[in-house]
């Protein structure tokens, strides 16, 4: 099988993500998108990697990962601070800068 | 058989970034063990220590001949060492803002509200983990606009966006706002950052290298697929603009600025600029160059429509923090076209420009925390009428930092603007030239719109009052006045010095 498919998986994944941070209205899940558009950079990044026949592509993505990590602690640090004091993680009744 | 080598780093050249980084973890060890009555006086002193030790050792390694500071990993040269101490200077002063402990929460988990809230207010408690988030962001902010290898490049930006998400949620006054400024920071940098990490895939592909050497030497060659080349220039830059805030890319920051504590949006609007400018700067001039037929037509619309969008918007803007950050997205559009200048007066220009609007946009969010009623701070702009027959130096301050921002003569947003446009005319690129003119003349308006409010007209009675500056905050808009005037009456010897020393090594 040709390696190029795992890119174009990879594109489709990324779209999927980005379209997704677009329409869906839960922070929760709009970070989830995020997150597979980190992950379909990882496997554009390993791909890649065996393409070139270079591990740099590898590297990038053990630190994608850790960096990934990271923001699921931030983030969800955020969303449940949002939560407690709304009741609600919908992006659409956080609009009191809206004006 | 792919061999590893072990890396050598030179210390003496990495010191200012792993001096900030160290008093960070500091900073982190006090909130843990210190008691909490002595937290805030050593976390500050720490903090300061930390910022001005690191120029110190800046300023020793200064003409070091050496520039490999880690592999090919981080470059120190003369750019990054300008823009390295332009970032250290602009968070000194603006530490001087967030010490004002009156701009942020008690305790940042507790409940908008809630009776949580009131006894923590009522123990005096104090969020000083600022200050080691500070320094966190500051360090990634000086590692930024060095780094020459995508992989730092990409663990730099996340250090310098993480602690900031965080710190724009801990507002004392408005927590809601200030919880919703955070999340929608949140969601749209770690989207952005998602482009970023899938525009370095591309690059690799195209390069196979992540360093910025290796993406020139690629460039040159032209063996690589042009469309990943195309790919990678577009995600990255998509990542890059989001940070500086360029149409159409800007959505965030004025909601962000209005809802972060105001000492914080001063930090994130000044230092984050020039750290992400740097990199900017850095990326195109080095990796991107010779492949400039490919970026810069879009690079140039992006950079006439954010200069006027950002000034038509700011117009309409009632809000003095929402204004600041419109007239923010438009000195985006300016410094833009530093970057499509491609020369080194180019090169100059954007960083004598990205240290003065520093310095001004630090020492005008430090006005605005003074004016305030019971409730906090008071930002609608109706409400700041008369400011300057009540507070006639506060108001004059004021005043001076918009006329820098919209570049009148004996300021030194003057030279810096005058300086970054003739630098893309030299280049040939004449229609941002004739746009910058315009759209700074549309923004001088609004700028003196707002200092006739302040003097000419009749001030309101409704509690709005300018607040005794506490020393810190006096020190924060003193230096920064003073700095704005010298740099527009005399700045010969900064723009000699910087002639001297930017440039970029590849």
């Amino acid at each position: 099988m040709s390696l190029d498919n795992y890119l174009y998986l990879s594109a489709i994944l990324f779209t999927i993500g980005a379209v997704g941070v677009v329409v869906r209205r839960n922070a929760i899940v709009v970070f989830m998108c995020i997150e597979l558009m980190l992950n379909a950079a990882n496997l554009s990044l390993v791909t890649f990697s065996r393409i070139n026949g270079t591990l740099d592509g590898q590297v990038v993505a053990f630190f994608t990962m850790v960096v990934a990590a990271c923001e699921v602690v931030v983030g969800l640090a955020i969303i449940v601070t949002i939560y407690r004091s709304r009741r609600s993680a919908s992006i659409d009744d956080a609009s009191l800068l809206k004006r | 058989m792919i061999e590893f080598v072990s890396p050598t780093l030179d210390y003496a050249l990495l010191a200012p970034i792993l001096i900030v980084l160290g008093g960070a973890v500091l900073g982190v060890l006090i909130e843990a063990f210190a008691p909490r009555k002595s937290r805030a006086s050593s976390q500050l002193f720490i903090t300061l220590a930390t910022l001005v030790l690191s120029l110190v050792s800046l300023i020793r390694v200064r003409d070091r001949s050496s520039s490999a500071a880690a592999m090919e990993s981080v470059t120190f040269d003369g750019a990054g060492m300008l823009i390295q101490g332009s970032i250290l200077i602009i968070s000194i002063i603006s530490v001087f803002l967030l010490a004002d402990q009156e701009n942020f929460t008690a305790l940042a988990a507790a409940l908008p509200g809630s009776d949580e809230e009131r006894a923590s207010l009522q123990q005096d408690l104090r969020v000083t983990e600022i200050y080691p988030l500070t320094l966190f962001a500051v360090a990634g902010m000086m590692l930024f606009p060095v780094a020459t290898d995508l992989i730092t490049l990409f663990v730099a930006l996340e250090v310098l966006s993480l602690p900031l998400y965080l710190l724009a949620g801990l507002s004392r006054r408005r927590r809601l706002m200030s919880q919703e400024a955070a999340l929608k920071y949140f969601l749209l940098g770690a989207f952005a950052s998602a482009f970023f990490l899938m525009g370095i895939a591309y690059l690799y592909g195209y390069s196979s290298s992540v360093t910025f050497a290796g993406i020139h030497s690629a460039v040159i060659g032209g063996s690589g697929n042009d469309i990943y080349l195309l790919l990678g220039i577009a995600f990255i830059s998509v990542g890059l603009l989001f940070k500086v805030g360029a149409v159409p890319f800007h959505a965030w920051s004025p909601d962000v600025y209005q809802g972060a504590p105001t000492a914080v949006t001063a930090l994130m609007a000044a230092a984050t600029k020039v750290a992400a400018f740097g990199a900017m700067l850095r990326i195109f001039y080095v990796s991107f160059a010779e492949a400039y037929w490919q970026w810069r037509p879009a690079i140039i619309a992006i950079a006439l429509i954010t200069m006027v969008f950002g000034s038509l918007v700011a117009i309409a803007q009632r809000d003095v923090k929402r204004m600041l950050a419109y007239s923010s997205i438009a000195h985006a559009g300016f410094l833009l076209s530093g970057v499509v200048a491609l020369s080194k007066s180019g090169l100059e220009s954007s960083i004598f420009y990205l240290f003065a609007y520093g310095i001004a946009t630090v020492g005008a969010f430090g006005v605005v925390t003074l004016v305030r009623d019971s409730a906090g701070e008071v930002t609608d702009l109706n409400r700041w009428s008369g400011l300057g027959k009540r507070s006639p130096w506060v108001a004059t301050a004021f005043a001076g930092f918009l006329l820098a921002f919209a570049g009148i003569p004996l300021t030194s947003g003057f030279i810096g603007k005058f300086s970054i446009f003739s630098a893309a005319y030299e280049s040939g690129s004449t229609a941002i030239l004739i746009t910058g003119v315009l759209s700074s003349a549309i923004a001088a308006f609004f700028y003196i719109r707002v200092i006739v409010l302040m003097f000419f007209k009749d001030p309101v009675e409704d509690g709005t009052s300018v607040v005794i500056p506490s020393i810190y905050t006096q020190i924060t808009i003193t230096v920064s006045a003073v700095a704005t005037f010298a740099l527009g009456i005399y700045p010969t010897p900064l723009i000699n010095f910087i002639q001297s020393s930017a440039a970029f090594l590849r």
